[in-house]
């Protein structure tokens, strides 16, 4: 096949099939037990550091 | 030693530039070989003065001694406003060009072809791409709590590096260069420019996220930065072309036909998507919920908005190229995914507007959060409006009428421009360390002229895009054509008049906003003892 009809096939299939299952992966991701107690932790964070940079890394 | 390089490196430079300016074919590439020679002379001189490590020009002001990098955010917000007080005085201009064609006055470099691009370039590059690069170095200093990787010259860098770019644009355009792709209009040497000015800037953006002292990366962040990711992508991919000779302006675009239409269209659309849209929803995830007071609505919804949105935009590109001769399945899928994309589009705007849950009475004593509500309102009605209008069908009779002006600016005045007046607004006291705005009543009026402004915008072009789409395709009883083209132009003037002046009572908004930053920034009716003095 030419390369045009490949790549063609390959995306409405494989790509499309992969694309599709990751972002159904996020939405359950998302939704993890445990997962709310963490979001309002992080929404909150725009409400820390304002006015100046964490001095020490406890980061990860 | 350092100095000693630089100063050389600058030399040589202004050498380069001069020598090309001789050797330039083209007016356009030797005016701005002269201008970037005259611009490296000057740099060559400023760091003579500056050599031996002496800061001599460091300004004095009311800065907030804050440990992260607000020097380059100060000047962007300076930058946004009068590139946006440029752009709006454009547009209004050319707007009046369509209703008084005098007003070209027979010259080619007042000629609507050639300010209509510096019109767009400076709204979407200077305005937009300003407030961006300032409020995303801003946000991702604090949601991060570390300061911008890269240290201070990087940053003056990428913004010095990004006006180089809009000037070198905008000079460019009414000279009459152009490689003639919407949105994309500037030559190869200032694409790569910008390519160069771009990379700078996704470093700094994804080094300040690697060093950040926070566990998680918030998600204005993740909308930032696929911003700067998918803008590098487009701009490389969109301007592949091959120069005529290294000493002319012009250009030859690699691809041919149909694919280099889809190939602009990817690129147009997706500048939209990604520059327009997730930039600026980076904005709304972080100023709303700071002007509001309390958290973003839902965090996950905002999680699911982010990968929807990105996977959904990339793909809607073909509904500009309907009926043409890009393959049926490609306009299919265009239209298909851009009619998708309308829910995440509404995801994220019940996302912004429900923040205020619980919050809402402060619509009423604050104008910036009002700014920044109906921002996110317009931003509903626009992305409502664009996946009616990518069917088929609706595209049939909407496409190259003015309902797509109208609709482009409902989503350009409303939703980008509001979110940025909320947002400087917002960072002004801020950054200069004031309590407050300068005048709250001055910000009502901004809200109303520019709200008026964008109504009688949108409406005017409604009912000529409308009027004019019908007036094309009406036949007769014999089935011939009952209108000419220069019949729908005649019909058009008095829509052509209401928009122009919607777009004069937006122009005024701006001045007033320009007017009252200036006031908060310099201090004006602050007393010396309403300051409060920290006890020691």
């Amino acid at each position: 096949m030419e390369t045009y009809s490949t790549l063609r096939a390959f995306a409405d299939s494989w790509a499309l099939a992969l694309i599709f299952l990751f972002f159904v992966g996020v939405v359950l991701w998302v939704f993890r037990p445990g997962s709310s107690k963490t979001y309002k932790d992080t929404a909150n964070m725009i409400f820390r550091n304002e006015d100046k940079p964490k001095d020490k890394d406890d980061g990860r | 030693m350092i100095d000693a390089a630089k100063i050389a490196a600058l030399g040589i430079l202004t050498l380069l530039f001069a020598m090309a300016a001789n050797w330039g074919t083209d007016l356009v590439y030797q005016v701005h070989a002269l201008l970037l020679a005259l611009l490296s002379a000057g740099l060559f001189i400023w760091s003579i003065r500056r050599a031996g490590g002496r800061d001599r020009y460091a300004i004095d002001g009311p800065r907030p001694e804050t440990g992260y990098n607000d020097d380059v955010v100060r000047a962007g917000v300076i930058a946004t406003t009068l590139w946006g007080v440029v752009g709006f005085l454009a547009g209004t201009y050319i707007a009046f060009q369509l209703a008084f064609p005098l007003l070209n006055w027979d010259l080619p470099w007042t000629s609507f072809g050639r300010l209509r691009p510096l019109h767009t370039s400076a709204v979407i590059f200077a305005f937009g791409g300003n407030a961006l690069i300032a409020t995303s170095f801003y946000i991702v200093q604090r949601t991060c709590a570390a300061p911008l990787w890269g240290g201070r010259n990087l940053a003056w860098f990428v913004f010095w590096g990004y006006q180089l770019f809009i000037v070198l644009a905008a000079t460019g355009y009414v000279l009459g260069s152009t490689q003639s792709k919407e949105y994309a209009e500037p030559e190869w040497y200032v694409d790569l420019w910008l390519t160069i000015v771009w990379v700078a800037y996704l470093a700094i953006y994804l080094g300040t996220i690697v060093k950040r002292r926070e566990p998680h990366i918030y998600v204005a962040n993740w909308f930032f930065l696929a911003f700067i990711v998918t803008i590098a992508m487009l701009h490389v991919v969109n301007n592949i072309a091959i120069p005529v000779s290294i000493w002319s302006s012009q250009s030859v675009i690699l691809f041919p036909g149909v694919q280099g239409a889809m190939v602009q269209w990817w690129y147009g659309h997706n500048a939209v998507g990604f520059f327009l849209t997730a930039g600026f929803l980076g904005m709304m995830y972080y100023f709303i919920p700071k002007q509001a007071d309390r958290p973003v609505y839902s965090y996950k919804l905002s999680i699911i908005h982010f990968w929807a949105l990105i996977f959904l935009y990339i793909w809607a590109g073909p509904h500009h190229l309907h009926y043409t001769a890009l393959p049926d399945w490609a306009q299919v899928l265009g239209m298909v995914m851009s009619i998708i994309l309308w829910m995440p589009s509404w995801g994220g705007m019940i996302n912004g507007l429900m923040t205020l849950q619980g919050a809402w009475d402060k619509l009423r004593t604050d104008p910036v959060l009002r700014m920044l509500v109906v921002s996110v309102g317009f931003y509903g009605m626009a992305t409502f409006e664009g996946p009616m209008m990518s069917i088929r069908s609706v595209n049939s009779l909407s496409h190259y009428t003015d309902w797509t002006i109208g609709h482009v600016h409902s989503g350009a005045l409303g939703w980008n421009g509001m979110i940025t007046f909320g947002a400087l607004y917002y960072l002004v006291p801020r950054l200069w360390n004031r309590e407050r705005l300068y005048s709250i009543s001055l910000v009502s009026w901004h809200f109303w002229l520019a709200t008026i402004g964008i109504v009688l915008y949108a409406a005017s072009m409604w009912v000529t895009g409308i009027m004019e789409g019908l007036m094309w395709r009406e036949v007769d009883a014999q089935g011939f054509l009952v209108n000419s083209f220069a019949d729908t132009v005649a019909a058009k003037f008095p829509m052509y008049v209401v928009r122009a002046l919607g777009g004069a009572l937006f122009l005024t908004g701006a001045l007033i906003m320009a007017y009252n930053l200036w006031k908060t920034a310099v201090g004006a009716g602050e007393t010396a003892s309403a300051r409060p003095v920290p006890a020691e």
